[in-house]
């Protein structure tokens, strides 16, 4: 039967499709069940970002740095602002970095948290998501608290951040931690080993090592298959260095390296790490000012920057160019998810149609982060 | 205010104008395309999720437009993705409703100046019943919007038409 | 390796080939190529046991406001963690280069994007189209001199 070769059919999905995270499109060469090409159509989000960074002064380009990534807004306000602290040269006070890593680990959790959540839910696991959401709500409490928005902070600021933080912030830290493990435990139990959720994610989507580096893929997507890679651990940047914490990778557990489950996985055992960050950073937080280095007007010398940092969803990198007045000449935003979704066919080709809503939704992608 | 008003003493009559009845049933089961676009769509999530429970609305997603009745359109409008919310639009069966959910659907918003690829609104291209502000509004804006668009459809008639300008014509848009 | 031995190893293979190579405070360490060769360059980064640069992290297209576009590569060496940019600059009446996408294909789209905003095209791209913005888009928004245009199938553009 092997011969026998049937017309190939192209099934179009998206950019309207409830489990392609947003508005992303998807085009299908299918040969009956059978997956023969997948070619990610994106840009149904573009939102200009690189001309608003060139229209706008430095201050004023943090808000729509919290909007590329929206589920990462701490991280990439971060990253951003350390560019920016780079190109003027200026050294922000330790709180200042100890607080920043605090709330961009936090916002790794939270960010993990949908991302599994709804990864449960494409696969037909309603109840993990309404589990995730709660938690993720005591986080953006958190959050709340301490600049008063739940999803788009505007927090950092190139010297400092907006507000130091609030009183009683590092109780209910800690409090929300303790609350956490056993929730994470029972997420454990509920999704990651579930005899269903482990069938359709092993042995799906198969990402080698090599392939995935020469893609330019970063962050879970990485390191669920195997490489051990981390930004965060391998060019420390911010204060990172100080935490004794370890980088996870994918282990091939239940099927092979490198499958969804895989990379599903490392998502969940981050989340314990980014706990052992936020609970060494809350042990030995600083005191001091956090808005001592806010310059009032920055006017960074002529030169240019490559950040890189670690976001949720891998290396998140701004590529700042100055010609030193007050608004940046070019800023690109080196998005993680758009080298991760450029994978997509490698990893698609030959699997099932079903497979390709595991293989989605495994990548972990934000439509913002893609088409920025 | 509600059906229940009209009853009889002791039995299970009741007696009521088909408006009535018709608003009651639609306005307590809108039925909601399943539909994110941008950072707003994350809140909308939310929205749905534990905390704030919007199903206790009626409001259930539905992944296809044939079967919604009402779309949130959940932030940022780019040209690209306007012309598939037109389509999305009338492909949904009448009566159908329309929340612009944050700035950028209503106006724009962050990117209403630089922003050469973004619809400076949804109202543009569709006929919009509710707008809630904000960027992003928090869940509970988008339940207040959600609670004004029932007021609306309560107030909704089938014999006299067009009351208070319900019924817009959508703005034109050519096809693609 | 730090930037000068990375830069002296381009050199002695490519004796001509660098253009500029500017190393001060206040900028990352870049090496200005001839756009001619930055294939042949890339080839041998990536290739040559001790650079080893097997990590793309970003092509960004750039308008230097002089008559002249550019492009500039970033890459890094996972194994032996160090990393270099690259950058050519092409005259905006003729803004042609190789493409990089079969060394790397990270490139595939990152250079669909310089294309789409920039309007640089890349030769040898197995798929030189838009990538973020509708195929039948006017212009290239990125460029210092855009102008938006009106209309956009009925819808209108600006505010
Ligand atoms: S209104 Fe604000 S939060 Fe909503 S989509 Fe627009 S930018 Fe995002």
């Amino acid at each position: 039967m092997a011969e026998l070769r049937t017309e190939e059919m192209v099934l179009n999905m998206g950019p309207q499709h409830p489990s392609t995270h947003g508005v992303l499109r998807v085009e299908l060469v299918v040969d009956g069940e059978v997956v023969v090409d997948a070619i990610p159509h994106i840009g149904y989000l573009h939102r200009c970002f690189e001309k608003h960074a060139e229209a706008l002064n430095y201050q004023q380009i943090v808000p729509y740095c919290d909007r590329m990534d929206y589920l990462g807004s701490m991280n990439n306000d971060h990253a951003y602002v350390l560019g920016v602290e780079k190109l003027l040269n200026i050294q922000v006070p330790e709180r200042v970095e100890y607080i920043r890593v605090i709330m961009a680990e936090f916002q790794r959790i939270a960010s993990h948290l949908v991302s599994i959540g709804t990864y449960g839910l494409d696969i037909g696991a309603f109840t993990p998501f309404l589990f995730c959401f709660r938690d993720r709500e005591m986080i953006l409490d958190l959050f709340e608290m301490t600049c008063g928005a739940r999803l788009l902070y505007n927090y950092m600021w190139p010297g400092g951040l907006s507000h130091d933080l609030p009183a009683g912030f590092v109780e209910k830290a800690r409090a929300f931690i303790k609350h956490f493990r056993p929730a994470m435990k029972e997420l454990n139990d509920l999704l990651s080993y579930n005899e269903i959720f482990v069938k359709r994610t092993a042995n799906v989507g198969v990402l080698p090592a090599d392939i995935a580096i020469n893609y330019g893929a970063s962050g879970p997507t990485l390191r669920g298959s195997g490489v051990k890679w981390d930004l965060r651990k391998c060019e420390p940047y911010s204060v990172y260095n100080k935490f004794d914490w370890d980088i996870v990778v994918g282990t091939g557990e239940m099927g092979t390296l490198g499958d969804c489950w895989d990379r599903y996985m490392v998502k969940v055992w981050e989340i314990e790490q980014s706990l052992r960050i936020i609970e060494q950073a809350l042990d030995t937080l600083p005191e001091g000012d956090v808005q001592a280095a806010i310059p009032k007007r920055v006017r960074p010398p002529v030169g240019e920057v490559y950040v890189r940092s670690e976001s949720p969803r891998g290396e998140l990198a701004y590529y700042i160019v100055s010609d030193g007045s007050q608004k940046p000449y070019r800023v690109k935003g080196r998005a993680p998810s758009f080298s991760n979704l450029s994978l997509l066919p490698e990893i698609s080709r030959g699997y099932l149609i079903a497979d390709m809503i595991a293989i989605i939704g495994s990548v972990d992608i934000t439509l913002g982060d893609v088409d920025r | 205010m509600g059906l229940l008003d009209k009853q009889f003493e002791d039995g299970n009559i009741v007696i009521t104008s088909i408006d009535n009845l018709l608003n009651w049933a639609r306005l307590s089961s809108l039925w909601q395309m399943q539909f994110g676009l941008a950072c707003c769509a994350i809140e909308m999530m939310a929205a749905s999720a534990s905390h704030f429970d919007m199903m206790r609305f009626g409001v259930i997603p539905r992944a296809t437009p044939r079967q919604s009745d009402v779309i949130i359109i959940s932030g940022t409008v780019s040209m690209k993705m306007a012309i598939r919310i037109k389509k999305l639009y009338e492909q949904m069966a009448e009566p159908r409703y329309v929340i612009s959910m944050g700035s950028c659907s209503n106006s724009g918003g962050p990117y209403w100046k630089y922003g050469y690829s973004v619809l400076k609104g949804v109202d543009r291209i569709i006929p919009v019943d509710v707008y809630v502000p904000g960027c992003p509004p928090r869940p509970d804006a988008l339940l207040e919007g959600l609670m004004r668009l029932q007021e609306k459809i309560r107030k909704e008639s089938r014999v006299k038409k067009n009351v208070e300008g319900l019924i817009q014509p959508a703005p034109k848009v050519e096809a693609v | 390796m730090n930037a000068n031995e990375i830069h002296d190893r381009i050199k002695d293979r490519f004796p001509d080939g660098i253009v500029e190579f500017k190393i001060d405070a206040t900028v990352d360490p870049f090496i200005v190529v001839r756009p001619e060769l930055i294939r042949d360059i890339a080839v041998f980064l990536s290739s040559d046991p001790e650079l080893k640069f097997d990590y793309l992290m970003s092509i960004s297209g750039m308008d230097y406001n002089d008559g002249n576009l550019g492009v500039v590569y970033h890459i890094s060496s996972m194994e032996k963690r160090h990393r270099i940019t690259l950058k050519v600059k092409l005259p905006k009446t003729d803004a042609q280069v190789p493409s990089v996408e079969s060394i790397w294909k990270t490139a595939n789209w990152h250079e669909r994007e310089s294309f789409d905003l920039f309007g640089i095209v890349f030769q040898g791209h197995p798929d030189m189209r838009r990538i973020l913005l509708p195929d039948d888009w006017e212009g290239n928004p990125l460029r210092k001199d855009y102008k938006a245009q009106e209309y956009y199938h009925g819808m209108k553009v600006p505010y």
